[in-house]
């Protein structure tokens, strides 16, 4: 158990009604069994009902909350670190009859509006991780899709490289959140029917209107699933598939025969007052400012890259759903650039599954880190070591600080940084002015979710600048380099550090959180769509607006009212 | 418009001559209809003369006309019940409204799911039947099941209507379906499950139509309450041919136990197996099986479906005008049991969102007089013995008690406590090998199995002698 359950009549859950754990093992499972068997793994959704994180939800026919969705983002990175065997994962259901639900609808609107929007992020970015694994690691996914499939548990089938659809002529695909609840099928549901299976739009719009979906033949024709089998043949047809999607994975050369990599425990407990230590990355709130600052520390050790990045993953998680006051997310970092560039080679150009799916793991972090709605500030102090991987973690900043010379005067006592730091002890004294290096890291092994380096979507358009500051690559620049370059925002010099740093965050805490959120999301994506950006900024987007509108979750709303039997009663004004 | 016009290719009371589009489309299932009840309809006697009750008119008085018809040649039709002028919605958030003659756009799929699951059942107890013929116990029970037989079918036809007329595209193609799937096929089965069971006896059989064409009585009834006046008319009519249904259950059970009661006096044993009848704790145990295996077919007690239906006027509870309460449901409610902490409580529940229990309550008060009549008359031969009906908690696959072992009597044990009983409570192979050991057919008019007592009197008047299957 590692959720704290809340009751759903609890009247005011504040934004952390609910406390997740992602820091501790969630092994043994609760509602999935993982089964590998050669090369292909089958991961079983048997989602306990009364396992749920809010009481009085039942979830009921594979249907999920954070429970479930924590356990199977934790299935598939181990999967991905500690099977490297495995060219094919079936997902399917331990229930006869049904495949799965989607999103638990009870639990949804027992939620906060902060936990909806978290829970529909976090189930995004696990889907489109699916698809990640397919394209970096060779993994094929087969949604084996053997009893009803409806809302978020089609989407889930749609994240897969193949469905395939039981044919009894009663089984049905659908997404029914707008005919039924008043919502959008937001776990990409949408994008993925035009963007990805290329689904007639005319066509999708009466999918997407059809509580009941559709079944069989037409699902097929229609492009919604990719093969039909009786259900006495389904089994068969699901081994069968399995096995040649296992093939084509050797086919593209996965590191085969690679050693497991196994998922150490993480051991970290957050504090009463908030802070948790992690061996490379450290977070202290400071509850005055409505900041975290996280610190993260660089090591030569070779175990590093996977820890430091499932740290940071962890913390990222943790803050958006359990630190929802915290706006502001400080970023440092210390070390030796030697420390962190060490590294180099193995996230760059990984010669081993270990070194390849550290490597994605890091991508996926720095995308992650991209994606959270809080401020990010980047402050590259004296000892701090923003090269390398971590340059990225500077780069993906909505600011990024870096002083001007060295510290000359002790510092405050609540300078910004100070907190965390004090959470690791003393530090080395020596360090001289700071630097910023960008290795070949920052030339695209860590693409956004754009397909854009963080680099090109900072310099976006200014083609003359991307290429200077793309040759600075392997130089450490200081801070009027780095200014030059265009890589961060101002250079204050000591005098103004402190100072300038506070103001920031001061002035960031008295800023509406909402417009904050939505301006550095717009800023963030610059340049193309992709299926990412349009999931997280279209789809996403819209689906939180209507969160919020009285027709969903108004006291006559279809959220509200789902379950109760009496009908949903909308305003008819289309805004 | 209650008469009914024999002159048409498909008979009908539904003025189908003017609407030429839907009369095509029905035309069009027709043959499709034909070669599913040639290919999983009864087996064999399709030559025969079978003395049927076909429906003439759908007024109360004379509806029926009765004579021998080969099967296949049973003139399946389309009969609604008369429209009552000015009928209002009786229940949900639009009580009081005038009922609707077309599907309103919002409830288009729920109401085609609820008809199409209410279809699936009608041919696929035909299909379970398919075999019985071989073992009648006389012919009038032979004639008993044909006649069920044949009004299934029209029950099908009634659903298929319904789709046909009103749910466009959609709609024939679930018509379709009703044909495709089958009674226990793995690939294509019924929707519920209890319709995917082999209805391989009589003495199943006789269960089946007391306590499972019961369930349906229960639920043509809900839906004879519906806003949506097709329907309801639909099911109004379909009820009337039910009735003969559970008469055939309610009086075959008891037949059956009135045969045991005199070998068991005419013996003095309670050893009766010997003398070819059914001994009354395996009849209590066959009671046990189809009345949960019934109770499922209610769906789970707390159901949103349910409340859905309700408040949209789809389906409302059986004989809605007799609950004295706001018909609305959206402030009170409703005393359930349920398992608490291992051990039966009452909770109390949102009456909206328990509707199923509500009908299934009723239906359960509806059987347990069917056991007074059965008790009546095995006190009568002065037997101490009662059946009785489980405790709805009993061997339940749906619902709230479906995680649960509640034995008969309503006590909630452990799986192993209830594993090591249930050869009592439930059919073991044993009790089903005997039970088929008897299954042999008696064709001669007049002349009874020796399992079952002959009925008090015949059909529609006739002789219980009287040859209701010419073969």
């Amino acid at each position: 158990m590692h959720t704290h359950r809340v009751s759903t009549a609890q009247t005011q859950p504040a934004g952390a009604g609910v406390y997740l754990d992602f820091f501790g093992d969630l092994r043994p499972w609760r509602h999935w069994t993982l089964h590998v068997d050669g090369a292909v793994a089958t991961l079983s959704m048997q989602v306990q009902p009364d396992g749920g994180i809010f009481d009085g939800a039942e979830l009921k026919l594979n249907s999920y909350d954070m429970s479930v969705e924590l356990e199977f983002a934790d299935a598939v990175r181990r999967i991905r670190f500690e099977h490297p065997e495995v060219g094919c994962v079936v997902i399917g259901s331990g229930y006869e009859n049904v495949f799965c639900a989607g999103a638990n609808i009870r639990a949804l609107a027992a939620a906060t509006h902060a936990h909806k929007v978290n829970l529909c992020k976090f189930t995004n970015e696990t889907r489109l991780e699916l698809e990640e694994a397919s394209r970096n690691s060779g993994i094929r996914f087969l949604a084996a899709v053997g009893g009803a499939c409806s809302g978020g548990g089609y989407e889930l089938a749609l994240a897969a490289d193949h469905i395939l659809l039981v044919d009894d002529r009663n089984t049905a695909v659908s997404l029914p959140e707008v005919p039924l609840l008043g919502v959008l099928p937001g776990t990409g549901g949408l994008t993925r029917l035009t963007d990805k299976r290329h689904v007639r739009r005319d066509r999708a719009d009466v999918f997407a209107t059809r509580a009941e979906g559709l079944r069989g033949e037409m699902a097929l024709e229609w492009g919604l699933v990719d093969e039909l089998a009786p259900r006495t043949a389904f089994a068969d047809a699901v081994g069968t598939r399995a096995a040649a999607l296992a093939e084509q994975s050797r086919a593209r050369g996965r590191f085969a025969g690679g050693a497991p990599v196994e998922l150490e425990p993480l051991g970290m407990t957050p504090t009463p007052d908030g802070s948790v230590v992690g061996e490379f990355v450290a977070l202290a709130p400071d509850r005055d400012r409505a900041c975290a600052e996280v610190l993260i520390s660089a090591s030569p050790d070779p175990r590093w890259p996977l820890r430091a990045a499932r740290e940071l993953d962890a913390l990222l998680c943790h803050l958006r759903f359990n630190e929802p006051e915290l706006g502001t997310v400080v970023l440092l970092a210390e070390g030796s650039h030697a420390d962190v560039t060490v590294h180099d080679r193995a996230l760059c150009e990984p010669a081993s599954h270990a070194e390849l799916e550290t490597a994605l793991l890091w991508c996926r972090t720095l995308s992650r880190l991209d994606l959270t709605a809080r401020t990010l500030i980047a402050a590259v102090e004296p000892g701090s070591c923003f090269a390398g991987v971590l340059a990225e973690v500077a780069l993906a900043a909505d600011r990024t600080y870096i002083l001007d010379g060295e510290f000359v005067d002790d510092r405050p006592d609540d300078a910004v940084g100070m907190a965390v730091r004090a959470l690791r002890g003393p530090q080395a004294a020596e360090a001289g002015p700071p630097a910023l290096a960008m290795t070949q890291i920052s030339m695209g092994s860590m693409p956004m979710a754009n397909g854009l380096t963080r680099l090109q979507s900072r310099l976006w358009g200014d083609d003359d600048t991307i290429a200077a500051a793309s040759g600075t690559v392997g130089s450490a620049l200081d801070a009027q380099a780095a200014a030059e370059a265009g890589l961060v925002t101002a250079a204050p010099d000591d005098l103004d550090w402190d100072d300038d740093l506070r103001l920031a965050i001061e002035e960031r805490a008295a800023f509406s959180p909402d417009a904050l959120t939505a301006m550095e999301a717009n800023h963030r994506f610059c340049g193309p769509e992709t299926m990412a950006t349009k999931i997280f900024g279209r789809l996403s987007a819209w689906q939180n607006w209507i969160f919020i509108r009285p027709n969903a979750t108004g006291p006559e709303g279809a959220l509200t009212r789902y379950g109760t039997g009496t009908r949903p009663s909308y305003a008819a004004t289309r805004v | 418009m209650s008469k009914i016009d024999y002159s048409e290719r498909i008979p009908n009371n539904v003025g189908l001559s003017e609407d030429r589009r839907l009369q095509r489309a029905l035309e069009g299932w027709q043959p499709k209809f034909a070669r599913w009840w040639d290919e999983l309809g009864p087996a064999g006697f399709s030559g025969n003369d079978v003395y049927l009750r076909t429906a003439t008119d759908t007024s109360a008085e004379g509806w029926a006309h009765f004579d021998y018809v080969k099967m296949p040649d049973y003139r399946w039709g389309i009969f609604l019940s008369a429209p009552k002028p000015d009928r209002r919605i009786g229940f949900g958030e639009s009580a009081g409204e005038p009922v609707w003659q077309e599907v309103p756009g919002e409830f288009r799929s729920d109401l085609r799911r609820l008809i199409v699951v209410q279809g699936d059942t009608e041919p696929a107890s035909v299909e379970q039947q398919r075999h019985l013929g071989h073992t009648a116990p006389s012919l009038y029970d032979l004639r008993n099941l044909f006649q069920i037989n044949v009004e299934e079918g029209r029950h099908l036809w009634a659903m298929v209507y319904l789709l046909h007329a009103h749910f466009g595209r959609d709609g024939r193609e679930e018509a379709e379906a009703l044909l495709e799937r089958h009674s226990g096929d793995p690939d294509n089965p019924r929707i519920l499950n209890a319709f995917n069971e082999k209805t391989s006896d009589w003495l199943s059989f006789l269960a089946f139509t007391y306590f499972t064409d019961r369930d349906g009585k229960y639920q043509l009834g809900a839906l004879a309450e519906s806003a949506f006046d097709p329907l309801s008319r639909t099911c109004e009519f379909m009820l009337r041919e039910e009735a003969h249904h559970m008469f055939v259950g309610a009086t075959g059970m008891g037949r059956v136990a009135q045969r045991t009661c005199e070998v068991m006096v005419e013996h003095d044993t309670d050893d009766v197996r010997p003398f070819g009848v059914v001994d009354l704790p395996t009849l209590q145990k066959y009671i046990n099986f189809h009345y949960a295996v019934s109770l499922d077919l209610f769906g789970a007690e707390a159901s949103t479906n349910g409340a859905n239906f309700y408040t949209a006027g789809l389906k409302g509870r059986f004989d809605e005008t007799g609950y004295d309460d706001d018909h609305v449901l959206t402030s009170t409610t409703f005393a359930c049991t349920e398992v608490v902490d291992g051990a039966l409580a009452t909770v109390e529940r949102p009456s909206l969102q328990v509707v199923n229990l509500q009908l299934r309550d009723s239906y359960s008060d509806d059987c347990e007089k069917g056991l007074r009549r059965w008790n009546r008359l095995i006190a009568e031969a002065g037997i101490d013995f009662e059946l009785t009906l489980p405790h709805p908690g009993f061997n339940r696959a749906v619902g709230v008690f479906a995680p649960h072992d509640i034995t008969p009597d309503g006590r909630v044990v452990s799986r192993a406590e209830w594993e090591a009983s249930c050869g009592d409570w439930l059919p073991t192979d044993d009790d089903r090998d005997y039970v088929n050991s008897l299954m042999s057919p008696v064709y001669e008019p007049g002349r009874m199995a020796g399992w079952i007592a002959p009925p008090a009197r015949g059909i529609n008047t006739r002789p219980v002698e009287y040859d209701y299957v010419r073969l």
